[in-house]
């Protein structure tokens, strides 16, 4: 029970001293640039929760789903397939390094030239942009599978569509999840870098809206809607990765004790 | 670029990530075509499929320059000083930006892993600011700073810290308990401690920490200078793209792509230097 209170102290402890920090040193403040904590906060539930909730969030999480969901099913994919073989993985590691180390952001200017400023490029960039790390990881989770446990497959004639469920996934797994989440947090980037330019809603949009008029509580506000944002899709991810993964971190905690 | 192993680890040291480095060098015994031949065999198929497709018609023109074009912007680029000025400044920020954000994380990272109770009262906090994307604070940088260099090393530090704090607090939990009682036996006061124990622990955290930094700090440099207009390879990027120049775009993506496979290439010789002496990194010995 006390182990209870004392973990539960531990995780609010310091949010709750910065955010009371935060909260008396701006008070009173007169200072243009850092309005009051309070009408930051107003301003989160009247604007962020309120209009904007289903004007410019929801449009950008649906343009990042989008994107994402297309990005980790094809990169999956190709990723099983450029695994599977020594040599295409050998031609096409350097270029696909290669693209992997183009930062994304700069990709939003040529795609606004091929596909446009409508929702489609937006999906694309952020497609995209978040494919490489996914793609990479895929490759090397293929690439590393156990080799007993592959020739074991292959002894029982174990092939085609049962092995890729049964041994090649799930022992690529956890590089997979690895890729996952490192492409999930250059979607969130691509999401609003792509809003940036040449758009007429959305999250990014509307932040830089109420910075550009100069909005200064709202734009703080719409800050922390997109931390807020982040961090519940980091939240999220870990909760599914914890449920994909639990007999791969089980394995490991094993391992390490024995 | 033969080896890709440790350019996909992931953000933070999964057991896989790290697991993988250490088995896989032994995967490099036999070969029959070398990996170099097979790979540049790629990226010369790409320059070709490049040069091909829009002279062909399969991909427009308008917006696909060919290859060859994409090249001689590239050379009549390198051949300005406001090209090389604008790496330059891409590459103060990176640096400058890199450098605050790896002795904040590392100095923090021991401070507050020596000890349970900071860990364990600064663990939620971490957990809920390292998620903020970075580029949320685009609009406070631009008020506060304008397109100084200071909105732009906002930027790359707070995206770089994270990476090289969380690596380095995975480091110094990794100490071995015997040597630890072993420093106490001895005597060795605090500083002696971390200059001999906590510091070559996570010295092999420290490094990977430090590689995916520098990846990010120069995708964070150029993406603040293609929005906020600080001077550097974004803004010349984006003042290509609104002048119409195709080619010229085309080719500062690929001088950007180059810099992120140098950064990473150097980065990565470095820690095999910095860790000759680690067991990951010796990876001929059966595992």
């Amino acid at each position: 029970m006390t182990s209870v209170l004392r973990r539960i102290g531990f995780a609010l402890g310091l949010p709750i001293v910065l955010l009371a920090a935060w909260w008396f040193a701006s008070a009173g403040s007169t200072n243009f640039f850092f309005p009051p904590l309070s009408e930051i906060l107003d301003s989160l539930v009247e604007e962020w929760f309120g209009p904007r909730l289903a004007a410019d969030v929801l449009p950008s999480i649906l343009r990042l789903a989008a994107g994402y969901a297309v990005a980790a099913v094809g990169s999956v994919a190709l990723g099983v397939l450029i695994g599977t073989s020594r040599a295409v993985r050998g031609f096409l590691e350097p270029v696909l390094e290669f693209f992997r180390a183009i930062p994304p952001p700069v990709l939003v200017p040529i795609f606004m030239l091929v596909f446009g400023i409508g929702d489609g490029m937006k999906v694309i960039v952020i497609a995209f942009g978040c494919m490489w790390p996914i793609l990479l990881n895929t490759v090397e989770g293929v690439r590393a599978v156990d080799s007993v446990l592959s020739d074991t497959a292959r002894t029982y004639g174990i092939t085609g569509s049962t092995r890729l469920r049964k041994l090649v996934l799930p022992s690529a797994s956890p590089q997979i999840f690895a890729g996952l989440r490192q492409g999930l947090s250059v979607a969130i980037i691509l999401m609003v870098i792509s809003e940036l330019f040449a758009a007429s809603n959305g999250l990014g949009f509307a932040v830089v809206q109420a910075q550009r008029s100069f909005a200064i509580a709202e734009t703080w506000a719409g800050m922390l809607m997109l931390g807020l944002l982040g961090v519940l899709l980091a939240t999220l991810f870990r909760i599914v990765e914890n449920r994909r993964l639990a007999w791969y971190h089980g394995l490991r905690r094993a391992q390490r004790s024995s | 670029m033969t080896r890709s192993t440790s350019a996909v680890a992931p953000s933070s040291p999964s057991p896989a990530a790290r697991g993988g480095a250490a088995t896989s060098p032994s995967r490099q015994r036999r070969r029959r075509i070398p990996q170099s031949v097979l790979g540049l065999g790629g990226l010369i198929a790409l320059v070709a499929l490049v040069e091909v497709l829009p002279r062909i018609g399969v991909l427009p023109r308008r917006y696909f320059p060919p290859s060859s074009e994409i090249g001689s912007a590239l050379v009549e680029q390198a051949g300005r000083a406001e090209f090389w000025q604008a790496v330059a400044d891409t590459l103060q920020g990176w640096a400058l930006g890199l450098a605050i954000a790896a002795v904040a994380g590392v100095v923090l990272g021991i401070l507050i892993g020596s000890s349970r109770v900071t860990r364990e009262l600064t663990a939620s906090t971490i957990e809920f600011l390292r998620p903020i994307p970075s580029v949320a604070l685009i609009p406070i940088a631009v008020l506060l700073f304008g397109s100084d260099i200071e909105s732009k090393l906002l930027l790359v530090v707070y995206a770089s810290f994270w990476q090289v704090l969380i690596q380095v607090l995975y480091g110094v939990q990794d100490i071995d308990p015997v040597a630890q009682d072993t420093t106490r036996v001895y005597g060795l006061g605090p500083w002696a401690r971390i200059r001999y124990l906590t510091w070559p622990t996570a010295l092999p955290y420290v490094m990977t920490g430090l590689r995916l930094a520098a990846a990010v700090a120069l995708i964070l440099a150029v993406t603040a200078e293609l929005v906020i207009g600080n001077p550097g390879l974004g803004k010349l990027l984006a003042t290509a793209q609104s002048s119409g120049a195709i080619a010229s775009t085309y080719a500062i993506v690929v001088v950007t792509g180059i810099l992120g496979v140098l950064v990473n290439v150097v980065f990565r010789w470095v820690e095999r230097r910095a860790l000759s002496w680690h067991p990951s990194q010796r990876g001929d010995i059966p595992v």
